[in-house]
């Protein structure tokens, strides 16, 4: 019996986004699912409910979706429903079930107590460790690309002006300066996307390391005097000393006057949002100047800014949408549907709608943050920080996957004892062949398998390149074999032996012959 | 003189051993092609001046002939056809071996007993046995690359059992001659074997797909190797042992390098090609759609990028693309971008072929890179051009785990900003797997020959 999964329409304020898309909901039916959507679930993103049944999904109401979830997929955390008498989703789902989302764990402990209590066990998708093989299912990455291009998109509705500088007949327009503080997914992103719209572009962020990343994006790395690595763990940044934090305001304090929209994305995980641009800094701006705050649910970078609304302080607009991510709900919904899908079918190893969570796997452990009646937030810490976390993409060096496979073959072949007894039963048949061989027969086997060691050694060095003009002349030189053919020619008193030994002499020339030369013509065409 | 020769015959095998170690760079290459030459110079010479050897005329006119023969065919070959010339070469030593085998059999000076007399029965059987496997399977492979033949697996009912059978009948007859001394009988019964191990050539080289040809080349010039020091063992010379066993591991060697390439056992490869099984992967899940571009859109792209990587692959050869292709990276190199070439191990019907090709078409080797080399470098370039390159290129060999392709290394193209396909159609690879890279939003397809389409490619990035 496959498990259900379902998906409910999202209640909180301002979402827009759905869990499920038709495309998903295709997905999930192949891994052996049962998929409910709630009816009108993907409105607000434009996926409609034909398009859901369409793609195999059974459409049913609120009331009838919940008793029968096993697996309930969403976007944000467990809500009210206040068309259900105002019952807790929490309250609706059998117990057992699985609940996915965002959740913020280490924000909303009382939280994950209720799931503990409810035995209803509990992954967050946000709380999926930032490493290489995870990287399908980093919403957090997916909604923050969406995030930082909609900040640049939104602050443009509001900037008087354009960003591409311009030579018209009625007059030169300056390029927009645009000032994007953290340089993570969202950052890069909002600094493509203003790039794209002709902006001048500059970035700053507390890891050097990112200053590649900015530039490949075509920004500006800006630069301090002061010398701290800001990188924490998992591709974050960490919280920097007073003196760093002087520093960075007197350089923001400078390029505030200067640019004229200002996107900060900075934030610490499981801390308020640091406070990077202050009042007089905005004072400072010019008229007409945006400011866009991505961190303004954590409280915000900008002092003046306000979750949710677009504020006008001192002449410059500071929107702290926190929605931003909504406000592209097709989109976002369809990549946060598909690092979904990653998830689930991460869950179901064996593709056939059963859900198993797996606690010894690093990407699982990490997600489950309530399992079987037990909060196991925060998850064991990885030993170190990542070596180089340059790219938080690449931050953890991560054994491929399809590694082990290829692997544990040779490791039972040749482990240690193996290799004993392998040699110890070479060395016993080389004995007995030794006791009842010939003399030349031993000497000949000697030859012959010190010559295989020799050919093994030479032909490890071989380069790829060159295997072709290799066979040719292996190929020419097995050809040796004329010597053979040549001293049976001298056979007497048979002419059958002397005919079949001149057709030998005759094919092993063509070979020798040839295969020299073809190699040579070969080796002559590769230059440098 | 004995002595003479077997210090002739030293510096040919010390020849030789340099021979193969120069082919580690293209620097020491040509180097040791020569002493190759040398090596095979003095043996030969060494043995024509040695007592045992009187017919100069015979031999001279047979070895005329043949160097005629085959510095024409070497000289003549395209770069495309080398497997098949190869193939076709190897199957000459196994030839060899066989005669040689048959004539040391019936050499009327055979005068052994006891435990000599049964070794040499068996070197000789067994030279005789690889050396026939050899030349009937050279010969279907020959076939197949030359398209002769269908390059489809051969699949005949209970075929795993007809070469165990063959194989069984083969010991047992060895097990009747190997201790007698020869006689009209157990040549007969060396005959049956002969012709057992020609059959078992055919059907062995039959059963096996098209584009596992660089594993049964290699595997070919490995039997030629072995042939080669079965036929030493025989006549007690060491030079033919040593030579033997050096190319019976250089081709062990290269085959293991093409089986690990595919990610497939030895065993797998031999047993029969993919598809042959089951209708795998074969699951038309709607993709998405593939996107058509064409040769001036993928020449706008080429102008706007930094970093492009071309990944040949055998549909290159086939469409003789390769000199248009070097032009092409001649064009592109000249307005400071930089061009590189990725290899895949089993790219192309031989190992080593695609670089052979782009040598052959003047593209500089130290651009032309292994796929490990370059698979990290991926994700930094702008555009990727995949040229008649399939299975090579399928991200499901990393993604799907039940893909009759999972495990098998790939260069990770669809990582790249845009990747461009060249191609003829939307037919799977050998494999007969979808390829999902061709649906992904970074990829194109450019349909149409190769040639062609790099030629407009060409006009296009010049206009």
């Amino acid at each position: 019996m496959p498990l259900t999964i379902a998906i409910p329409k999202e209640t909180h304020k301002l979402e827009k986004r759905v869990a499920a898309t038709p495309d998903s909901v295709r997905k999930l039916l192949e891994l052996g699912y049962r998929v409910v959507v709630e009816s009108r679930a993907g409105s607000q993103a434009n996926y409609s409910n034909d398009a859901y049944k369409e793609a195999g999904a059974e459409m049913v109401s609120a009331a009838k979706l919940y008793p029968q979830a096993d697996i309930l997929l969403k976007v944000n955390g467990p809500e009210k429903r206040t068309d259900l008498d105002g019952k807790n989703e929490l309250d609706l789902l059998p117990k057992d079930a699985t609940f996915i989302s965002f959740l913020q764990p280490a924000l909303n402990e009382p939280l994950l107590k209720q799931f503990a209590k409810k035995k209803i066990n509990a992954l967050a998708i946000d709380a999926v460790p930032r490493i290489s093989r995870a990287q399908k299912m980093d919403a957090l990455s997916s909604m923050a690309n969406i995030a930082g291009y909609r900040a640049v998109v939104e602050a443009s509705n509001l900037f008087g002006r354009f960003f591409t500088g311009q030579i018209t007949a009625a007059g030169k327009v300056p390029p927009a300066k645009v000032l994007v503080i953290g340089a993570g997914v969202a950052g890069l992103s909002a600094i493509g996307a203003a790039k794209s719209m002709g902006a001048i572009v500059r970035a700053f962020d507390t890891r050097p390391e990112v200053k590649d990343q900015v530039k490949s994006m075509g920004a500006e790395f800006l630069e301090l005097d002061y010398e701290e690595d800001g990188s924490g763990t998992g591709g974050y940044a960490k919280e920097m000393s007073k003196a760093f934090i002087d520093a960075e305001m007197a350089l923001f304090r400078e390029q505030a006057a200067e640019v004229d929209i200002i996107i900060t994305t900075a934030l610490i995980p499981g801390k308020p949002a640091p406070k990077l641009i202050l009042e007089d800094m905005v004072k400072s701006m010019k008229q007409g100047s945006v400011i866009v705050d991505l961190a303004a649910a954590n409280g915000g970078n900008c002092e003046l800014a306000q979750a949710d609304k677009v504020v006008t302080r001192h002449g410059v607009s500071i929107i702290g949408y926190t929605n931003l991510p909504s406000r592209l709900a097709a989109q976002s919904s369809q990549l946060y549907a598909t690092n979904l899908v990653h998830l689930v079918a991460e869950l179901t190893p064996g593709k056939d709608g059963e859900l198993i969570i797996n606690m010894d796997d690093e990407v699982q452990r990490g997600a489950t943050v309530v399992h079987q009646g037990k909060v196991t937030w925060p998850p064991p810490q990885p030993a170190s920080p990542p070596p180089s976390p340059a790219a938080e993409k690449k931050a953890v060096p991560e054994p491929e996957p399809e590694a082990p496979a290829v692997k544990a073959k040779p490791k039972n072949l040749f482990s240690g004892k193996a290799m004993i007894g392998y040699w110890a039963v070479a060395g016993t048949l080389l004995l007995l062949l030794g006791s009842v061989a010939p003399a030349d027969f031993v000497h000949h086997f000697f030859i012959f398998i010190l010559s295989i060691f020799v050919g093994w050694q030479l032909i490890w060095n071989v380069k790829h390149s060159l295997h072709t003009p290799l066979m040719s002349v292996t190929n020419a030189i097995s050809s040796i074999v004329i010597l053979g053919a040549l001293l049976l020619v001298a056979t007497p008193d048979s002419t059958l032996i002397t005919v079949m030994a001149m057709v030998a002499v005759f094919v092993t020339s063509i070979n020798i012959f040839g295969g020299f030369y073809v190699t040579h013509r070969m080796l002559h065409m590769f230059r440098k | 003189m004995t002595g003479t020769i077997a210090m002739a015959y030293l510096f040919a095998a010390v020849m030789f051993i340099l021979a193969l170690g120069g082919l580690s760079s293209q620097e020491t290459a040509r180097r040791g092609n020569w002493y190759g030459i040398t090596g095979m110079a003095v043996a030969v010479i060494a043995t024509l001046l040695s007592a045992y050897v009187q017919n100069y005329v015979m031999i001279g006119l047979a070895m005329a002939v043949g160097a005629v023969i085959g510095l024409s065919l070497a000289h003549r070959v395209q770069m495309t056809a080398m497997p098949q010339l190869i193939a076709l070469l190897h199957s000459f030593v196994g030839l060899a071996a066989v005669l040689i085998g048959w004539g040391t059999y019936l050499d009327p000076d055979y005068h052994y007993t006891g435990a000599d007399r049964v070794i040499l029965n068996t070197e000789i059987y067994l030279g005789i046995f690889i050396g026939a496997i050899t030349m009937t399977g050279s010969w279907v492979a020959c076939g197949k690359l030359h398209g002769i033949l269908s390059g489809n697996p051969l699949t005949l009912p209970y075929r795993h059992w007809m070469n165990l059978a063959a194989i069984v009948v083969s010991v047992i007859l060895l097990f009747i001659v190997a201790g007698s001394d020869p006689s009209p009988g157990n040549a007969t019964l060396i005959f049956i074997m002969t012709i057992i191990a020609c059959l078992l050539g055919i059907h062995l080289i039959a059963a096996i797909g098209g584009a596992d040809m660089p594993v049964v080349v290699s595997m070919l010039n490995s039997y030629s190797g072995w042939a080669a020091a079965a036929a030493g063992f025989m006549l007690n010379n060491d030079l033919l042992i040593v030579v033997g066993a050096l190319v019976g591991s250089s081709g062990a060697i290269l085959s293991y390098i093409m089986c690990r390439g595919m990610n497939r056992s030895f065993i797998s490869v031999i047993a029969g090609g993919f598809g042959t099984d089951s209708s795998s992967g074969i699951s038309s899940d709607d993709q998405g759609d593939a996107v058509a571009t064409t040769a001036e859109e993928l020449a706008d792209a080429l102008s706007e990028a930094q970093s492009i990587v071309i990944v040949p692959g055998y549909g290159m050869a086939v469409a003789n693309a390769q000199i248009a292709v070097s032009e092409l990276t001649d064009e592109l190199r000249k307005t400071g971008k930089q061009v590189r070439f990725a290899i895949h191990p089993v790219a192309g019907r031989l190992p080593g072929h695609m670089n052979v090709l782009l040598a052959e078409a003047n593209v500089p080797y130290d651009i032309v890179l292994e796929m490990d080399e370059i698979n990290d470098d991926f994700p930094e370039t702008d555009v990727v051009i995949v040229i008649g390159a399939n299975d090579i290129v399928n991200p499901d060999a990393q993604e799907k785990p039940n893909s009759p392709i999972a495990g098998m290394p790939v260069l990770e193209v669809w990582k790249a900003k845009q990747c461009v396909i060249l191609k003829r159609s939307m037919a799977t690879g050998y494999a007969g797997v979808q390829n999902p890279l061709f649906y992904k939003d970074s990829a194109r397809m450019l349909f149409g020959d190769a040639k062609d389409s790099v030629q407009k490619l060409i006009q296009a990035f010049k206009a």
